[in-house]
């Protein structure tokens, strides 16, 4: 059923479609709408769940790593300093192989403290061997959450899978979106089977010691999963077009760059308003396109390279950085052109950090500067006086 | 083979003389199978589970160092979702650091919202799995390799922190210390606790003779002195209100002291035996230790 809904509010409303039997969260900008919205439905009996306030991030990703452990689907839900607190926790439920969702409502990252949204938080926490997803918009947002339990509980996968949505831009926002019924959700997601749990009737000792002759295998075990998953989250999205009747998911989505000179490639809510800027600068019959990235972990290089394999002026977009080096969506992306015999220029730009305002013209800007020398890293829509300030007395 | 199911088998890796490895083994059979056991990082997880072997016959699972009580609160959330609650007992356990340091604010959480879960901290009285480093329960004056002796120090200053006392003020119905000298009084206390619907907190006193140095043969020992002393009070709260003391005749505090090398840098020191001695006193006057003639 369609509806003009605020994307936290779609988040919870899919989630209740999902039926998790364990909630735990602990409050923190923009995520608690999410919450909120699920506590509400657990208060007025529309979802039979266990929902517990802890104390803390860490103890919310604890005690969901708990609750899945014993056998119960589970969601939680953070963003900035509280996904950094729950760090230890996230690479722990990847390693144990608990699968779980858990929705990021992207935040800035303290020092100083901000609020607003840029994807900081969730390259924190990169490598710790969970499924990263990222939405362009609100259906996307209730559509990958529930992909997103398909993923993560198939016997094949058992890895933590991660929705991003950027905070305040999706999590605030409001748009029409599509709700499915509760009739399609469970045709298509089934109850959580799980491969090992604590059972009184069959003991089951879970997070043992691992020496060095048995740990690195663990390691790549998920490594390898990776590579499983690479090849079921297509498939996982092709079911759902055929049970909801629409595109959502997959690994990449490329959007006019057939023809394209000039493509951006970027993850999340940008790829909207880069969208609308091809269109505008399409219109004045320039070659330009986007490559939506959905699937940011597992790293979806062979799609990638498909996609491009014609472009020959690739800009990528961050909304994050790894300091002292380029923005992370970058030096992956350049990692993949690696042994390949066309290698295009690959230019890195980082903007919109601690929620400075994205517009058209700053991705004309960047297409405008792609043409140019080919640089590494460079901060778009900067205010040169306050950099000045900064450095004063130097 | 025994006819009897094992729910801790031997055949694990710790230390001979452990105290904890015994009172873990007591506090598993007095809770009996249906028993969930959520256990922090520490000594007691690192000797039972060195993949691919366990020593536990109850479902285990150990997470991190500081979040077994979260951890523990999401698995007894998941069998009320389930329905299995009734019948299944949930422990999360750890030692003094995991209890009283970094697992503090996570246990906190699990006492004040009501979880029917049993805490079982297992006090060895330092951080022994990394190597006798000072934690919160530390005593009075012992040499600790973070809180050595030194031409400046008397080892570590401060007293225990009082989790028990923490643990009460949480309105939590049950909350008790045993010893592992005294076996059927710590039976009988995971008995009664587990059959307390709601947060139960249980501290165990566990020599570690590696850390207090002392003989492995010497534990049940040990740990007796320090009761009989009074310097490691056995008591029981039943819902707020002192239930029961163990009563004793009590012993100058030396007669713990001298069993341990983690105290040799004070035998000769009569105003730092006095200073414990005055602890012991303190305890023995606030739980009315002192059996009457």
């Amino acid at each position: 059923m369609k509806k003009f809904v605020e994307g936290s509010y779609a988040v919870a409303e899919a989630v209740k479609l999902c039926r998790p039997g364990v909630i735990s969260a602990y409050p923190i900008t923009p995520q608690t709408h999410i919450v909120e919205g699920l506590a509400q439905f657990v208060a007025d009996g529309e979802l039979k769940a266990e929902f517990v306030n802890v104390e803390s991030e860490h103890s919310a990703a604890s005690a969901v790593l708990g609750a899945v452990a014993t056998g119960v689907r589970a969601f939680t839900s953070s963003s900035s300093q509280g996904l950094l607190l729950m760090a230890e926790v996230i690479f722990n439920i990847a390693g144990m192989r608990l699968p779980l969702v858990l929705a990021c409502a992207n935040r800035a990252v303290s020092a100083p403290i901000n609020i607003w949204n840029d994807q900081q938080d969730v390259m924190t926490i990169r490598d710790s061997g969970w499924i990263l997803l990222f939405a362009e918009n609100i259906q996307e947002v209730i559509d990958l959450h529930i992909q997103a339990y398909r993923i993560s509980e198939d016997h094949s996968i058992m890895l933590p899978v991660m929705v991003n949505l950027d905070g305040y831009i999706l999590t605030h926002g409001l748009e029409v979106a599509d709700m499915p019924t509760q009739e399609q959700v469970d045709k298509f997601l089934p109850a959580y089977k799980p491969l090992y749990k604590l059972d009184v009737n069959d003991p089951m000792t879970l997070g043992s010691l691992a020496m060095p002759e048995h740990y690195m295998e663990t390691r790549i075990a998920i490594q390898k999963t990776h590579e499983t998953a690479l090849e079921l989250i297509p498939k996982v999205s092709s079911d759902f077009k055929k049970a909801f009747g629409r595109e959502c998911g997959g690994l990449v989505e490329a959007y006019k760059i057939e023809d394209a000179k000039q493509v951006i490639v970027a993850m999340g809510s940008v790829v909207g308003t880069i969208k609308e800027t091809v269109d505008d600068l399409r219109s004045q019959g320039k070659k330009v396109g986007v490559l939506k990235l959905i699937t940011y972990r597992p790293f979806p290089k062979q799609a990638i390279l498909d996609a491009l394999k014609n472009i020959p002026e690739i800009a990528v977009v961050d909304k994050s950085i790894s300091l002292g080096s380029n923005g992370p969506l970058y030096t992956d992306l350049t990692s993949a052109f690696i042994g390949q015999t066309k290698v295009p220029k690959i230019s890195g730009f980082v903007l919109g950090l601690g929620g400075r305002d994205i517009t058209k013209d700053s991705i004309k800007q960047v297409f405008d500067k792609l043409s140019g020398k080919q640089v590494d890293c460079e901060f778009i829509d900067v205010k040169k006086e306050l950099l000045e300030e900064e450095y004063a007395g130097n | 083979m025994p006819e009897t199911k094992m729910l801790y088998n031997p055949g694990h890796t710790a230390c001979g003389g452990c105290g904890q490895a015994i009172a873990a083994r007591l506090v598993i059979e007095a809770a009996g199978e249906k028993t969930i056991v959520v256990n922090n990082t520490g000594c007691l997880e690192v000797f039972t589970t060195k993949y691919p072997e366990t020593a536990w016959g109850v479902p285990f699972i150990h997470s991190l160092f500081e979040n077994a009580g979260a951890v523990a609160s999401g698995v007894e959330s998941a069998l009320k979702f389930l329905g299995k609650k009734e019948g299944t007992n949930v422990i999360a356990q750890a030692g003094d650091g995991g209890t009283a340091d970094i697992g503090l604010q996570a246990l906190s959480g699990m006492w004040e919202r009501g979880h029917d879960i049993l805490s079982v901290c297992y006090d060895n009285e330092a951080y022994m799995n990394t190597g006798i480093q000072r934690s919160g329960l530390t005593p009075f004056d012992t040499n600790t390799t973070t809180s050595p002796s030194g031409k400046q120090s008397f080892g570590n200053p401060k007293m225990k922190k009082p989790v028990p006392e923490i643990a009460r003020a949480h309105g939590i119905p049950y909350v008790a210390t045993a010893s592992v000298a005294f076996t059927r009084d710590l039976h009988n206390k995971v008995k009664k606790a587990v059959s307390i619907k709601g947060p139960k907190y249980l501290q165990i006193h566990v020599p570690c003779p590696l850390g207090w140095r002392h003989e492995g043969a010497a534990t049940v020992t040990v740990a007796r002195a320090a009761v009989e002393t009074g310097l490691y009070p056995i008591f029981e709260y039943v819902n707020g209100e002192l239930a029961a003391v163990q009563k004793i005749k009590p012993k100058p505090v030396e007669e713990y002291l001298k069993l341990q090398g983690r105290f040799k840098h004070i035998l000769k020191l009569p105003e730092q035996i006095k200073k414990i001695q005055d602890i012991a006193d303190y305890n023995i006057k606030k739980y009315g230790l002192k059996l009457e003639a």
